[in-house]
């Protein structure tokens, strides 16, 4: 190994900091991108990590790396050329650590591959990683946080049942057997507001503990949301008083809290407790006491 | 002038050596080296239709109110998407059969990859050195069925749109990051109102080119590795015996691209395919029965409905249940067909050198059978999906069928496996000569006799006198 120069040795230490330039510059922009965004920043930092990479690879190219003059014959344009070596010893002998080895011309001009400079592959490494990660940040644009959203719905206390055409339900319109898709008023059409109002009589009902009162005159309701895998329960069977998911075919007890009895649903449909206001219309007593559809990891 | 114009790119491109190389490739001839065709030329037709549909399909949400010409639709409130794809079907001319014709080549396209990589597993054509080309074919088939699943949720469909809630429940279920991918990908709690437009550029763009390219890597490897062969005179490990490329293969390939692509026009003509307009635009609170994906996805909605109700509850978190048939069963089954080169080279060592002559199916009773077992677990998944179906044309009772499925399911697939591996020790332990069965012939004179049993025969099985060929 020859001794390096030390004119080697400050292009190499101008390429070092370079690459920790980069490096710094790309995480300054996640944390730019994190804490709000600001476009001059992005923009400003982006391209001096983008600069400072450059930069330090064409440097290292131009100034630490064998440049020749290389002489390459031209053929007519009729002749080829003869197959090279293989790749894999092509790569090994331009940029392994085995400078010293059979072909590595590079050696008389005192100057290495480009694993003889072990420092400087870490720096490049992590400075490319920070510049990955950071153009990683952006895909956190593509949606809000998640947050308690998939915790609640539009049903508030008080808010009235409306059907799929913004009608209010009186109670005890719907006949006995009788099933109606309800969303709250104001929120017609939610996908995750929509309740299944049946309407048993008093004496059907299993009425689970803590429960008492849900179901005022027999109007029972349900999420219609599969807890499964989030179809709406669309088919209520009237002689078995069973729900049925068209989906995947849970089938769900209507008369026990849509407790599920078939099919590859786990969970009970969750029940919206019911009252019937001074007007005779319908109403929530408030949200779902547990957040309805299929299952997500952060539920309990 | 033909060859004057030659010599003209000859002296500029110095092209000739690999031209004549090109021209003079060898494509053996065997009929099943055909299906991985009929995948391609199918994607070639998914292109051209493709760009078609895009002048004139509308990839919005914003609701408006129809007033075109399929009447039974008129003042309803849909979305553009569905909108366009009416106007698109009804309105536009050639339309409709673009849109047929596109559906029809996305199912062909599916099938005969899969069908191609049942070829290529059956012969094991995906030995050493073509693992990664067997990667790549994955990869192709991963990506087409994403792609599919992607174009047939565009028009906003009450179809479709039941679709992409299971699809996003999937999502919810991933353990740890769910609901952010769900959210990432949809852009919000479902059904927000980006996610057409995403599937959009992930239909039209982003998977076409990943295609496009893995195509490209898939048949550029091909090119270098050269076909593989079944073993016959002539035909050795280090040698391709069947057609030139030029000009024979050359015109029998196109014709073969025009006949795949006449089945196609065929099919988008005659035989209708996903009526949206019968469906409806979709409304989150409504569900059609009988909801089935494409067929490629059936599996997948299977395995939703026949996985018994398991979710585990732990440390305050939930693991959903339809994180085993939604996430896991994917992921392990793709595992293990990526990785089945690797899998099997450990037990038969057969990476020691490059094999190029294919094996017969019943040459390899225990990758046949293992192949046919995996093949009818997924026909059941595949025909569970269709459980509610089967139920009303059947007339049996839908639970009944699920349990029957659940049961086939683990019963089927081991009865299969050893079937098919005794089927294969059976016809592997017989020599040809054996299995050649015996053909009697009645004689002019009204005698019968076992055709080469009998004298005067020339010896190459053809009887002159009556030109009766021996079977072999």
């Amino acid at each position: 190994m020859t001794e390096t120069s030390r004119a080697e040795r400050r292009t190499e230490r101008a390429i070092a900091l370079a690459l920790v330039l980069s490096t710094v510059a790309a995480l300054g922009l996640a944390v730019v991108y994190a804490t709000g965004g600001q476009v001059q920043l992005e923009g400003a930092l982006l391209g001096t990590s983008l600069a400072a990479l450059g930069w330090a690879l064409a440097a290292w190219g131009k100034h630490l790396l064998p440049s020749g003059p290389f002489v390459q014959q031209r053929h007519g344009m009729a002749e080829t050329d003869p197959d090279p070596a293989p790749v894999s010893r092509l790569v090994d002998e331009r940029t392994g650590e085995a400078s010293s080895g059979p072909g590595a011309g590079a050696d008389t001009e005192g100057l290495g591959a480009v694993g003889r400079r072990p420092f400087l592959v870490k720096l490049l490494v992590g400075a490319a990683g920070a510049l990955g990660v950071a153009a990683l940040f952006p895909v956190r644009s593509l949606g809000p946080d998640p947050g308690r959203t998939l915790f609640r719905t539009s049903w508030r206390a008080g808010s009235r049942l409306v059907t799929e055409e913004g009608r209010l339900v009186r109670a005890g319109e719907l006949e006995v057997g009788g099933v109606l898709t309800v969303f709250p008023e104001g929120h017609m059409g939610e996908a995750d507001a929509q309740t299944l109002l049946i309407r048993a009589t008093d004496d059907d009902l299993q009425t689970r503990p803590g429960r008492a009162g849900w179901a005022p005159g027999g109007h029972v309701a349900y999420s219609k949301v599969c807890t499964h895998a989030g179809c709406p329960v669309g088919l209520y069977q009237v002689a078995t008083r069973q729900l049925l998911c068209p989906c995947h075919q849970s089938l769900f007890d209507v008369i026990d809290g849509a407790r599920p009895v078939f099919g590859p649903a786990t969970r009970s449909l969750p029940q919206l407790a019911l009252l019937i206001d001074d007007d005779g219309y319908l109403a929530a007593q408030g949200d779902y006491d547990e957040p309805i559809g299929p299952g997500f990891w952060e539920r309990p | 002038m033909i060859k004057r114009l030659n010599r003209w790119f000859d002296d500029r491109l110095g092209a000739s050596g690999f031209v004549r190389t090109a021209l003079n490739k060898v494509f053996p001839d065997h009929w099943s080296f055909m299906l991985g065709e009929v995948a391609l030329y199918a994607f070639l037709l998914l292109l051209l239709t493709g760009i078609y549909l895009t002048f004139f399909f509308e990839p919005s949400l914003k609701e408006v109110v129809y007033h075109g010409a399929y009447r039974p639709l008129r003042g309803v409130e849909m979305s553009q998407a569905y909108e366009s794809t009416l106007r698109l079907s009804f309105e536009v001319r050639a339309g409709m059969v673009m849109r047929q014709m596109h559906h029809w080549a996305a199912i062909v396209f599916l099938a005969a990859i899969v069908v191609h990589v049942g070829r290529v597993f059956f012969t094991g054509a995906f030995r050493r050195p073509r693992e990664i080309n067997w990667i790549v074919g994955c990869s192709l088939l991963v990506l087409a069925m994403a792609n599919g699943f992607a174009g047939y949720s565009l028009p906003d469909d009450q179809l479709s749109g039941t679709g992409l809630r299971i699809a996003y429940s999937i999502a919810l279920s991933i353990p740890l990051g769910g609901t952010w991918v769900a959210y990432l990908l949809f852009g919000g709690e479902f059904p927000a109102d980006s996610i057409i437009s995403r599937l959009f550029v992930i239909h039209v763009l982003i998977l076409p080119a990943l295609i496009l390219g893995l195509l490209g890597a898939h048949m550029a490897i091909l090119w270098r590795q050269k076909h593989t062969q079944f073993a016959g005179p002539g035909k050795a490990e280090d040698n391709v015996v069947g057609s030139r490329l030029w000009p024979s293969y050359a015109l029998k390939s196109t014709g073969f691209f025009f006949l795949v692509s006449a089945v196609i026009a065929f099919l988008g003509g005659l035989a209708q395919v996903n009526p949206i307009w019968l469906y409806g635009p979709f409304r989150a609170a409504d569900v059609s029965a009988a909801s089935q994906p494409d067929w490629y996805v059936g599996w997948l909605d299977g395995a939703l409905r026949v996985f018994p109700p398991w979710e585990i509850r732990a440390f305050g978190h939930t693991v959903p249940g339809v994180f085993f048939p939604g996430v896991l069963l994917p992921t392990v089954s793709f595992g293990l067909l990526f990785g089945w080169p690797f899998i099997e080279a450990r037990f038969t060592r057969e990476n020691d050198r490059e094999y190029h002559l294919l094996n017969r199916p019943r040459e390899r009773p225990v990758r046949t059978g293992i192949g046919a077992g995996v093949i009818s677990f997924y026909v059941i998944l595949f025909l569970a999906a269709g459980s509610d179906v089967l139920a009303t044309v059947f007339d049996v009772s839908v639970t009944g069928l699920l349990v029957a499925f659940r049961v086939a399911l683990l019963a089927v697939p081991p009865v299969v496996t050893y079937v098919t591996y005794r089927l294969c020790k059976e016809a592997g332990s017989l020599s040809d000569e054996e299995v050649a069965p015996p053909v009697v012939v009645r004689t002019p004179s009204g005698g019968y006799l076992v055709e080469g049993e009998r004298h005067g025969n020339g010896g190459d099985g053809v009887d002159r006198a009556d030109g009766i060929r021996e079977k072999r």
